[in-house]
């Protein structure tokens, strides 16, 4: 019988990432992903009441701010057996939709883009020809000659002050960047205008949630938000909603496109073996069945096999993280003692545990997602991929890859927002009906468990929880962060990050953009300390990436 | 600054480039004119110093030992992060700070006195459940748990993301989170405080 010790080893999200490759012969031969913080939320939330774990939870995060949030309240849902209104469950579809919106928008555009766009090279730019280039592949909403020489006069001001502030850092000129100037003018013009936008998108989660970051309107048993639901604040979320969809419609989804078909070769690198996806959007109280993204997992790229994924084959390794022992246990067992050490790639070299499903590390995130609802036949997504592949004349099997992974991104993004109109529809026909119910009453009961799965924008999140006395026992989670990025499990598997780097070429190990690429497209959403090794020269370079 | 500083183990439970938060916010804090902590982690320490509090986080000023101009909330409103500096920007000098380090032009006031709901609390009409008749009809969310009284903040006033909404607007209580230790002091959140 192991011993009850439950913590949470890692900061979870948003944490310090270290990512350390071996290269030979001018590509990576192996690659460590290590975690490099902790805090230890779990120990926190022991004894405490379970209606304030998703509060503390939630505070895992300020980026996907969301998530824990609901992953925390379904947990407490589960255990104390409740089932929220249909208007509770739209509600809280709605918000997360929004988050998608928000988040895979930031992603692409601010934390993603400058790995394939140079933004020096923007400068040397005809405007006229990012104008007519634009109106050729978008329909966005500003452009112009005018247009595009203020942006490049904007960014011009920005290099010659010698301070490039979000800019910095970048390996601009780089034999790696493939855009003519023209699409890197394009897409640096998109950039400043995603920033505007994501701000409105944020506003989404304030109408029903009180606020981004931090929302604050779910509780167990439903929603709060019940004085939000008249016409006036329906119409401004739709308002926003179809200002965000026009944008992904006629800015995102073109970028992606444009950036693609120059990185085609990127179809064949960074990819992974095995998909994990525990769905989300209930669209009934009928779960699983009602997901609008599906649950399902898929082994060995064998998307003929897809299958139902169950959260009792899940355990987490701390064979190579800073932890006591080596045991791999589900998360309801988990054993977790801190015990940091020195890095040391052979042993223990992590702040992350390593999730396995059925022993196997998954890739977990939105190409997980897409890939799952399409070997299901999904047909929302599946218009949608065969749509993007034949634009980009790229097989299916070109998915497996980093290109693969920052598509599928663009495509749920749009499919999920689609989805959204429908699910504000369906709220207010509920109001024409005279039904403004939002919260079901409920009982703490002495002793409960109760788990919490979700599909959020970084992939699969699972929460489980354990009540003893009315309070909080035992509570761990299991984040996407945690199944892409953690270590090698007791069987030395790598973990999905340190896999896909595996065959990356780097063509300077100086300036190692190609390893970004790929570790950004995960949208690992952190600064990172990129450690290069080269076995010739045994030189160290420690790189600092943002 | 941002997020709070690991003390335990000698900061070992949190590093950036091999070296410690705590080590890179010594060597830059003594270097600047003022130190403006936002948010509640960087002004005292945050949901990761809650107890047990097992990497020993601390708020900047504590763990370093300095003054600090505190911005906090969770999250801090940007509007009084930006007013905090344009004050300095205008007039040469920090706003006057109350005695946990907040500008009163912001932190002045508790939430409960500013609160659009304070007729409903003086009239004794309180929300008893969520989703019901009187939450429906914005009454007081005190027997809630709300910790209004208790927190000083203008949230009322300023609201989040632009004006659009704020915690008590969207029928929530109040969790206190821009006091010192909130996450000990005011928890449990659903319990009304004495």
């Amino acid at each position: 019988m192991a011993e009850r010790i439950n913590i949470d080893p890692i900061t979870r999200i948003e944490g310090h990432l270290r990512i350390e490759v071996e290269i030979e012969n001018g590509k990576v031969k192996n690659a460590w992903s290590s975690g490099q913080m902790f805090r230890g939320l779990e120990i926190i939330l022991r004894g405490r009441d379970p209606r304030d774990a998703p509060l503390i939870t939630q505070r895992s995060c300020g980026v996907c701010t969301l998530v824990h949030y609901l992953a925390s309240v379904r947990a407490v849902e589960d255990a104390v057996k409740v089932q929220i209104p249909p208007n509770a469950r739209i509600i809280r579809n709605l918000l997360h939709g929004s988050q998608f919106q928000h988040d895979h928008i930031v992603h692409f555009y601010h934390l993603h883009a400058l790995d394939w766009v140079d933004i020096v090279s923007a400068l040397k730019a005809d405007p006229q020809k990012t104008a007519a280039l634009a109106d050729n592949v978008s329909n966005a909403p500003w452009g112009g000659t005018v247009y595009y020489k203020q942006v490049q006069q904007r960014l011009k001001t920005f290099v010659e002050s010698g301070q490039l502030g979000p800019f910095n850092n970048g390996y601009w000129g780089h034999p790696a960047y493939q855009l003519p100037p023209e699409a890197n003018l394009m897409a640096a013009a998109h950039y400043i205008e995603a920033l505007r936008l994501q701000a409105k998108a944020a506003k989404m989660h304030a109408i029903f949630g009180a606020k981004n970051p931090h929302l604050q309107s779910l509780v167990v048993g439903g929603v709060t938000c019940v004085q939000d639901l008249t016409p006036d604040r329906i119409a401004e979320f739709l308002y926003l909603w179809k200002e965000t969809q026009d944008f992904i419609k006629n800015v995102y989804i073109p970028d992606v496109l444009v950036v693609a078909g120059f990185y085609k070769d990127w179809g064949k690198i960074g990819g992974t073996t095995n998909f994990l996806a525990w769905g989300d959007f209930p669209e009934s109280e009928k779960e699983p069945d009602s997901l609008f993204m599906p649950r399902g997992v898929i082994m060995k790229r064998d998307l003929k096999a897809v299958k139902m994924a169950e959260q009792d084959k899940v355990v987490e390794s701390v064979a190579h993280a800073w932890y006591k022992g080596s045991d791999a246990l589900h998360p309801y067992k988990g054993v977790t003692e801190p015990e940091h050490g020195d890095y040391d790639p052979n042993k223990k070299y992590s702040w992350f545990k390593a999730p396995r499903y059925e022993g196997e590390p998954c890739e977990v995130g939105p190409l997980a997602r897409v890939l799952v609802a399409y070997a299901y036949g999904k047909k929302e997504i599946k218009e949608v991929v065969d749509d993007v592949l034949k634009k980009l004349s790229l097989p299916v099997e070109a998915l497996f890859s980093t290109l693969g992974r920052t598509a599928a991104r663009a495509i749920e993004t749009l499919v999920i927002g689609q989805a959204m109109e429908r699910w504000i529809m369906e709220l207010v026909e509920n109001l024409k009906k005279g039904d403004k119910k939002t919260y079901q009453s409920w009982q703490m009961p002495d002793k409960a468990q109760g788990i919490g799965l979700n599909d959020v924008p970084r992939g699969s999140l699972g929460h489980w929880i354990e009540i003893e006395g009315g309070k909080i026992k035992n509570y761990q989670y299991v984040v996407p962060s945690t199944w892409n990025l953690g270590p090698r499990c007791g069987k030395g598997k790598p973990g999905p990050v340190e896999e896909a780097l595996i065959g990356t070429p780097v063509a300077d190990p100086k300036r190692p953009i190609e390893i970004l690429r790929t570790v950004h497209s995960f949208d690992p959403c952190i600064a990172c300390g990129v450690h290069v090794v080269d076995p010739d020269s045994n030189q160290v370079y420690e790189i600092k990436v943002i | 600054m941002e997020g709070a500083i690991a003390t335990a183990f000698d900061g070992a439970y949190g590093k950036i480039g091999g070296r410690t938060f705590l080590e890179i916010a010594n060597e830059v804090c003594k270097k600047a004119l003022a130190v403006i902590c936002i948010g509640t982690c960087s002004s005292y320490g945050g949901v990761q110093a809650a107890k047990p509090n097992p990497g020993g986080y601390k708020g900047v000023g504590e763990a370093l030992g300095i003054k600090t101009v505190n911005i906090p909330g969770c999250p801090p409103n940007p509007v009084n992060f930006v007013g905090t500096v344009v004050n300095y920007l205008l007039l040469g000098k920090l706003p006057d700070l109350d005695e946990v380090g907040r500008p009163l032009f912001a932190y002045g006031k508790t939430i409960h006195d500013l609160c659009p709901r304070r007729s409903h609390f003086e009239n004794d009409e309180f929300v008893k459940e969520f989703g019901s008749k009187e939450a429906e009809m914005g009454y007081c969310l005190y027997k809630m748990g709300c910790k209004g009284p208790d927190t000083y903040n203008n949230c009322p006033v300023v609201k989040f993301n632009e004006g659009t909404g704020w915690p008590i607007g969207a029928g929530h209580p109040c969790i206190g989170c821009s006091e010192p230790n909130f996450w000990d002091k005011m928890a449990p959140f659903f319990v009304a405080s004495k």
